[in-house]
């Protein structure tokens, strides 16, 4: 049941969405198809329109606040497909960023939430206690115990956190081109060490000097994304003293749900943010040296595709390899079910939207599947791996392209 | 108000407890489509084959409750608003492309397979499906079955009626029929023909046959700027006059191009006061001698900034603005009310100035976007529902346009239907007698009034106009 509040002033907390972005929805349906919730069960309550529906309801007076119409907003994976397709501009990331900020400070505290908040800001916002050996482990089964992750689900196996070089700085290979910064991340050193030396290899071929600020944490996507604004300003804050002491030209990030949310989030920084392969498709690479004879598809990470437009560039640099072959999926930009932390949280509708995924990518008998987020690669790797398909590798776009050199 | 106890356990037992929404917070959810009317179900099923269709059907007429399809909720003249409260039934579980077959070139599909999603699939095989509603991403075919909808290639292609074979229906008591077939000509009684525009009140679709097209060798698309509205209609007029029929011919004036502008990017000259659109596609060699022919009409006809696309990217991009240019428009104000009324297409230039004086009387903004070449208006009423009193000026605005439509030997809808929006009008076009006949047909179909009822025919029970409804006022309150 929960609380019930029917006069206007229930979504009016200072992190609700706003009046004016609700009001951009002119609710036309033309994003309901391509929203995967809607897709798998034909609701329009799980739909886009449906969400910024309930939402304007809620800010209007016209529907009370209810646990049970929180989970229609809590089903949105938050993959921003929506928003790309919408051609009236409604800007849904933000909607649901503030929309699940002022949920939280509505609805009566819930042990679930309550504990995902709590691990986060415990593990992910320190990057000293999530290195310390197994803390990803413990998140996880912290999340089991409670029934979170289904035990069907391992994370990856931990092979040894990635450091950057002495001295913090990775020089050029060949001429000095740019001056960049790197963000290292909070799950992407630990879970994919490879996928961080091979960007680190890329940038450096392009003609990088590639910079590790000290004192970066996590950006705080993760936070934003759960509701969390209070969270994720903090780390803003660490992070734009960290980045704000030296010159740089370009922050580069290879982690797409990263790279989308520093952008919008960090007004200084943000202009300067590229996302890897943004940038490698523009500033180019050096001619591959080798071969990669290898069949691969490409599965669009939604902050990348959706979020911040980045469509052609990764599939442009995988053709550029020579020797491998690319096959493009069907409804390859539509979300894995991963989303962040989604596929603990809703591990029910995550399947759902995994399995049609999986499908679909099994069907053009792919070796490689490539993505450019750690929680997708996670969610298609725990895909494979539960229908006895590890034959197919699944590897950050990076460490393809770097197989070249 | 809601569904009897024993009703909706009845409901979950036939397409299962999770495919039945009953909750009234819920269902508040589902109480609109594309237009700006609302009412509450009792319920929203989803069906997943037609043999549940046809057991909820079977169930409702045993207790008289009224059944609203339901395909995307795009529609644009409320027709699948349930303002009579029942069930809606969404379709959109039934979205299977059933077979496609590339020799006869037809293919049979499920009522709920999205527009795209079909031309997806037929593409395959070197196919298309030719109507292309601009809201094709989203809306269903069953929709557009119901609808009789058109698109910008309907032109030249024909509307939705010219490419349904058969189609498979649930009628008001729950039974079968099949109407139409594989042949293209059709004898006896057209059932297939009534059926098709009939909005969801003569019966559920649950299958269709539709019609496929070998995608055509050559395609050109030529987009041309014009300094008025006014000379890109007589544009149009000229090229018609030519004895050219292009697969499409689509106009936008000044507001719409650059509401499109902001969010496409498509290139259209945010100076011009009207832009065309015109595509012509066939044989390579006849497509080129067509597209020459066209440049050098448009170009007498004072056209400007006159492009062609140089490949499929460029078109599709051309294409992209002019689809989503009604929903662009949100970038103007939040809300918008149209009525896609038809004109012969030689008044175009006359009934648009009238439009434009309208929308000036009551001060509120209007983008005109519309199938040029067949003389279908689709003028947007722009504005916010939040703005006290509002509603009233769109709505008086909105019904003066229609009426100087039928003034000039116009009608009351293209495409989008009658629904609840214009049911009030159809004596300005029809005589009583008109209205008896064709509701003796609905009758002879559904004696007990269940299907989508408060639809097309004008409803004794409802005021004419929206703002004077109960239950309207307090619904733009809150939206
Ligand atoms: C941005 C935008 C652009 C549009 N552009 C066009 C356009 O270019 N051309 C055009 O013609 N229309 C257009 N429309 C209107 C609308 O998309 C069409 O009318 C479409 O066919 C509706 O399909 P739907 O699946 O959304 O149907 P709904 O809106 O869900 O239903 C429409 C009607 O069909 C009935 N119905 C639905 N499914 C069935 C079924 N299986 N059996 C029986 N009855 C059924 C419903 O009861 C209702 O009366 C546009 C709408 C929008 C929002
Ligand atoms: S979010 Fe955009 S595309 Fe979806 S209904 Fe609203 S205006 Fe239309
Ligand atoms: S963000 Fe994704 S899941 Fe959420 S409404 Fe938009 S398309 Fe659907």
């Amino acid at each position: 049941m929960g609380l019930d509040i029917r006069d206007p002033g229930t979504f009016q907390g200072p992190d609700a969405p706003s009046d004016d972005d609700l009001s951009t929805c002119v609710h036309c349906g033309l994003c309901l198809n391509y929203c995967p919730t809607f897709r798998v069960t034909g609701l329009e309550t799980e739909s886009p329109r449906g969400r910024i529906y309930l939402m304007t309801q809620w800010k209007r007076g016209g529907l009370p606040f209810t646990e049970e119409l929180v989970r229609h907003i809590d089903l949105c994976l938050g993959c921003r497909t929506c928003e790309a397709v919408c051609p009236s501009g409604v800007p849904y990331g933000r909607i649901i960023e503030h929309g699940r900020a002022e949920v939280e400070r509505l609805r009566r505290p819930n042990p679930k939430s309550l504990l995902v908040r709590q691990t986060m800001r415990q593990l992910l916002g320190h990057p000293v206690r999530l290195q310390a050996a197994g803390a990803m482990t413990r998140l996880g089964q912290a999340l089991r115990l409670t029934g979170l992750v289904p035990q069907s689900r391992v994370l990856p196996r931990l092979t040894g956190a990635y450091r950057p070089p002495a001295g913090r700085v990775a020089p050029p290979i060949g001429e000095r081109r740019f001056r960049v910064a790197f963000l290292l991340g909070c799950v992407m050193p630990i879970f994919y060490r490879p996928a961080h030396e091979a960007s680190v290899k890329l940038l450096q071929l392009a003609g990088c000097e590639v910079w590790f600020p000290r004192g970066q944490r996590c950006c705080g996507a993760l936070f934003a994304h759960n509701g969390d604004l209070e969270g994720a300003r903090g780390l803003r804050e660490v992070n734009q003293r960290a980045f704000g002491m030296e010159d740089f030209d370009y922050l580069l990030v290879n982690s797409a749900g990263c790279g989308s949310h520093l952008k919008d989030f960090y007004p200084n920084l943000g202009t300067r943010v590229r996302d890897l392969f943004e940038f490698l498709a523009e500033v180019g690479l050096p001619e591959p040296r080798q071969e990669v004879p290898l069949r691969v598809t490409y599965q669009d990470a939604c902050h990348l595709v959706h979020a911040q437009r980045i469509r052609k560039p990764p599939r442009q640099l995988l053709k550029s390899i020579p020797g491998l072959e690319f096959v493009e999926m069907a409804h390859a930009d539509i979300c894995c079910g991963s989303a962040g932390i989604y596929n603990a949280v809703q591990p029910e509708m995550s399947e759902r939207i995994l399995a049609e995924k999986m499908e679909d990518l099994l069907s053009v008998q792919p070796q490689v599947v490539v993505t450019a987020n750690p929680g997708c690669q996670m969610q298609l790797e725990a895909g494979l791996r539960a229908r006895g398909r590890q034959e197919v590798a699944v590897k950050h776009l990076a460490e393809v392209i770097a197989a070249a050199y | 108000m809601g569904l009897p106890n024993g009703v909706l356990r009845e409901l979950k037992q036939i397409v299962g407890g999770h495919q039945v929404v009953h909750e009234a917070n819920d269902l508040k959810i589902f109480e609109r489509d594309g237009s700006i009317s609302g009412a509450l179900p009792d319920a929203v099923v989803l069906p997943a084959d037609r043999d549940q269709v046809a057991a909820v059907v079977r169930l409702a007429a045993r207790h008289g409750i009224p059944v609203v399809p339901r395909g995307a909720g795009t529609g644009l003249s409320g027709g699948a608003v349930t303002v009579k409260g029942g069930i809606a039934l969404q379709l959109s579980r039934m979205r299977r492309v059933l077979r496609i077959d590339p020799a006869s070139r037809t293919a049979m599909v499920e009522p709920g397979v999205v527009n795209q999603d079909l031309q997806q699939a037929a593409s395959r095989h070197g196919l298309f499906y030719a109507p292309d509603p601009s809201s094709q991403k989203a809306c269903t075919i069953g929709g557009n079955a119901a609808e009789n909808s058109g698109g910008p290639h309907c032109l030249y292609y024909g509307v939705t009626t010219n490419h349904v074979l058969g189609m498979e229906v649930v009628l008001a008591d729950g039974s079968f029929a099949w109407l139409g077939g594989e042949a293209p000509d059709r004898v006896g009684l057209d059932l297939l023909g009534v059926m098709v525009g009939s909005e969801g009140t003569l019966g559920t679709i649950t299958r269709i046959l539709v019609k496929l097209l070998p995608v055509p060798e050559s395609v050109v698309t030529l987009m041309a700027a014009f300094p008025t509205i006014e000379t890109a209609s007589h544009a149009v007029s000229a090229v018609i006059g030519h004895g050219i029929l292009p697969a499409a011919l689509e106009m936008m004036d000044q507001v719409t191009i650059g509401a499109v502008e902001a969010h496409y990017r498509a290139g259209y000259p945010t100076d011009a006061g009207a832009v065309l659109l015109v595509e012509v596609d066939g044989l390579q060699e006849s497509c080129g001698e067509l597209s020459g022919e066209i440049e050098r009409i448009l170009k007498e006809n004072e056209a400007t900034n006159l492009r062609i696309a140089e490949d499929p990217d460029e078109r599709e991009l051309l294409w992209a603005g002019r689809k989503g240019a009604i929903g662009a428009l949100g970038r103007i104000k939040p809300n918008y009310y149209l009525h896609d009324g038809v004109v012969p297409r030689t008044r175009l230039p006359e009934v648009l100035r009238r439009v434009g004086e309208i929308g000036d009387h009551y001060k509120l903004p209007v983008a005109n976007v519309f199938h040029a070449g067949d003389g279908n208006l689709h003028p947007n009423i722009l504005f916010d529902l939040r703005d006290a009193g509002v509603m009233d000026q769109v709505e008086g605005a909105g019904e003066e346009m229609l009426y100087a439509v039928v003034e000039m030997g116009g009608t009351l809808s293209g495409e989008h239907g009658i629904g609840i929006e214009k049911n009030a009008f159809m004596p300005w076009i029809y005589s009583a007698d008109d209205l008896e006949a064709m509701l003796r047909v609905k009758r002879a179909l559904d004696p007990a009034g269940l299907m989508n009822p408060g639809k097309i025919f004008p409803d004794p029970e409802r005021e004419p106009r929206l703002t004077a409804r109960a239950g309207f006022c307090a619904e733009a309150r809150w939206w």
